[in-house]
């Protein structure tokens, strides 16, 4: 059994991937929850509409190791920086924060610069996501 | 710096750190329950079963709103099952949840193969929320068929929620899950046949031994909240006949023993298996198992009896 898969066992990488905002397009985010739980990941789905109070208090209780935000609504420039801030003062810096959906890429940049580890647009194939995903909770 | 002390405290980073170490059944997780295990036992388990997608959900973030209204601390655990390929789980209860901010603390379990509708840290789930000040507990089991019924063993009170118009009623109501519910729950109500479930619901149990608590059979709209109030009464009725009635009797009776058979035999085990690797008869045991040359019992014997000798 390799290194990996004995880690997979004993201690899965929880994900929380949850839509911040008023936007509904659910699409994108139930993919890459499905891809992530087929990577072997539990995945916890918050649904649509919620505050960023909501994810960082859910992402706490849930101890994630990585949220995941799923933005199409162009709200990302207010919604991002505020979950970061309130991971920061819940002293959950450890987490993880990566975005998907529409973001220009000058907005990505900012977003990076802000601590987001990631931001993945309409077309990335899932295996990279999982990719990724793997490789930031583990090497944190 | 210990993590149970921060526990009692009501630290709820600290409670979502030592549930992971107890759902990973981490060495740092057995420390941390002797820590608490003394401030547990004191909350009202409400277990909450039935097929996927009946409402289970919905109705505990109704429950959790009507427990909150009554001065409860409220605590909420709810059960998924894992993919057996990946071992992945999709856990989507919090989507039926209202956001109650830090009031309210719920943890999504994976049932990480274990059998019975269930995750195997459930128990201890429930303790660190009870030493977290948690009174109430609403442990939600994965969509249930007929043979997840540990709840019963782990809930003060177990709910078991069916829906109308599933055709084949008895079907539904095959043994396992009518003879674990305390508590029936017709939910969604608002839909047609829900009169005739309940009356079939109430003859099939009708049938049953007399008992001194009798399930009451309840009709519920959880979407629209309705019927939410009878069955939190119904609740603390059946919690107030147990305490009464030793033939109905607490959880805590059902699961002191059962809690040290499973830690003595996890102990045992531990132990034998280290010490027949130490004495390198481990994995040649394992491979005459594999080959076939000897049935798993009769190695276990063998290992036994060469302990003896020692
Ligand atoms: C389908 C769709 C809809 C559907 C949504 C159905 C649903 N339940 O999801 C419907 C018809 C309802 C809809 C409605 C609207 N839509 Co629309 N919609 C789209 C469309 C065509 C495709 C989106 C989609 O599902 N893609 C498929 C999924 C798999 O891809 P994805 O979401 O991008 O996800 C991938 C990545 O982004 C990333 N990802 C996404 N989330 C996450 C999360 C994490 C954690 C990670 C790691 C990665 C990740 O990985 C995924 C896989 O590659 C896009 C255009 C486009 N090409 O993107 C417009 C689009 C998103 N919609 C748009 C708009 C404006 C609207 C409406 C406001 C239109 C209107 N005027 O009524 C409404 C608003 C609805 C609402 N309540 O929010 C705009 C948004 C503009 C903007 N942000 O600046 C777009 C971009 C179209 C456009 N070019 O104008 N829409
Ligand atoms: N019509 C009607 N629908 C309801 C009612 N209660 C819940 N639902 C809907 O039933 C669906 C399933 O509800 P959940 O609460 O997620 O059910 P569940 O039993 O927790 O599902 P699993 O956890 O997947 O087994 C949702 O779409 C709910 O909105 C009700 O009283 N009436
Ligand atoms: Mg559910």
């Amino acid at each position: 059994m390799t290194e990996t898969s004995d880690a997979e066992a004993t201690r899965p990488i929880r994900v929380l991937v949850g839509k911040p905002g008023l936007d509904g397009h659910d699409r994108g985010a139930k993919v890459v929850a499905r891809a992530l739980r087929d990577a072997g990941m539990e995945v916890i789905y918050t649904g649509l509409h919620q505050t960023p109070e909501e994810i960082v208090e859910a992402a706490l209780q849930e101890d994630v190791d990585v949220v995941g935000l799923s933005i199409l609504s162009g709200a990302h420039n207010t919604l991002v920086p505020r979950v970061l801030e309130l991971l920061r003062q819940q002293g959950m810096e450890d987490v993880r924060v990566m975005v998907g959906g529409i973001v220009p890429e000058e907005d990505a940049a900012e977003l990076r610069r802000l601590g987001v580890v990631a931001v993945f647009g309409p077309g990335t194939e899932t295996e990279e996501i999982v990719r990724f995903t793997r490789s930031c909770a583990r090497g944190a | 710096m210990s993590l149970g002390k921060d526990i009692l405290q009501g630290d709820r980073r600290a409670l979502a750190r030592a549930l992971t170490l107890v759902e990973n059944q981490m060495p740092e997780a057995d420390e941390i329950v002797r820590e608490v295990f003394g401030h547990t036992g004191r909350a009202i388990v409400v277990g909450i079963t039935g097929a996927p997608g009946v409402g289970k959900s919905t109705l505990v973030d109704r429950l959790t709103g009507h427990f909150l209204s009554l001065g409860r601390q409220v605590g909420v655990l709810a059960v998924d099952p894992s993919s057996p390929f990946s071992g992945g789980a999709l856990l989507g209860d919090r989507v039926r949840m209202e956001g109650r901010g830090s009031v309210v603390f719920m943890r999504s379990l994976a049932a990480r193969g274990h059998l019975g509708g269930l995750a195997r840290a459930t128990p201890r789930a429930i303790q660190l929320l009870e030493a977290a000040g948690k009174d109430l507990i609403l442990l939600e089991t994965v969509g249930a068929g007929q043979s997840e019924v540990d709840v019963m063993g782990y809930a003060d009170t177990t709910v078991v929620v069916v829906v109308p118009g599933l055709g084949d009623d008895v079907q539904a109501f095959k043994a396992g899950i009518l003879e674990i519910g305390d508590v029936f729950v017709v939910n969604k109500a608002d839909r047609p046949g829900a009169d005739q479930t309940m009356r079939e619901l109430r003859q099939m149990l009708s049938l049953g031994p007399r008992k001194a608590w009798q399930p009451p059979v309840l009709a519920a709209k959880a979407q629209s909240g309705e019927g939410i109030e009878e069955i939190a009464a119904a609740v603390l009725q059946h919690k107030d006949s147990a305490e009464r009635n030793p033939e109905v009797g607490t959880r805590h009776v059902r699961e002191a023993e059962r809690f040290l058979r499973q830690a003595l035999a996890d102990q045992l085990v531990a132990h034998a298996v280290a010490r027949a690797k130490a004495a390198g008869r481990w994995e040649s045991l394992v491979e005459d198992v594999a080959r076939r040359r000897k049935d798993p019992v009769w190695a276990a014997k063998e290992l036994e009896g060469g302990e003896e000798r020692e």
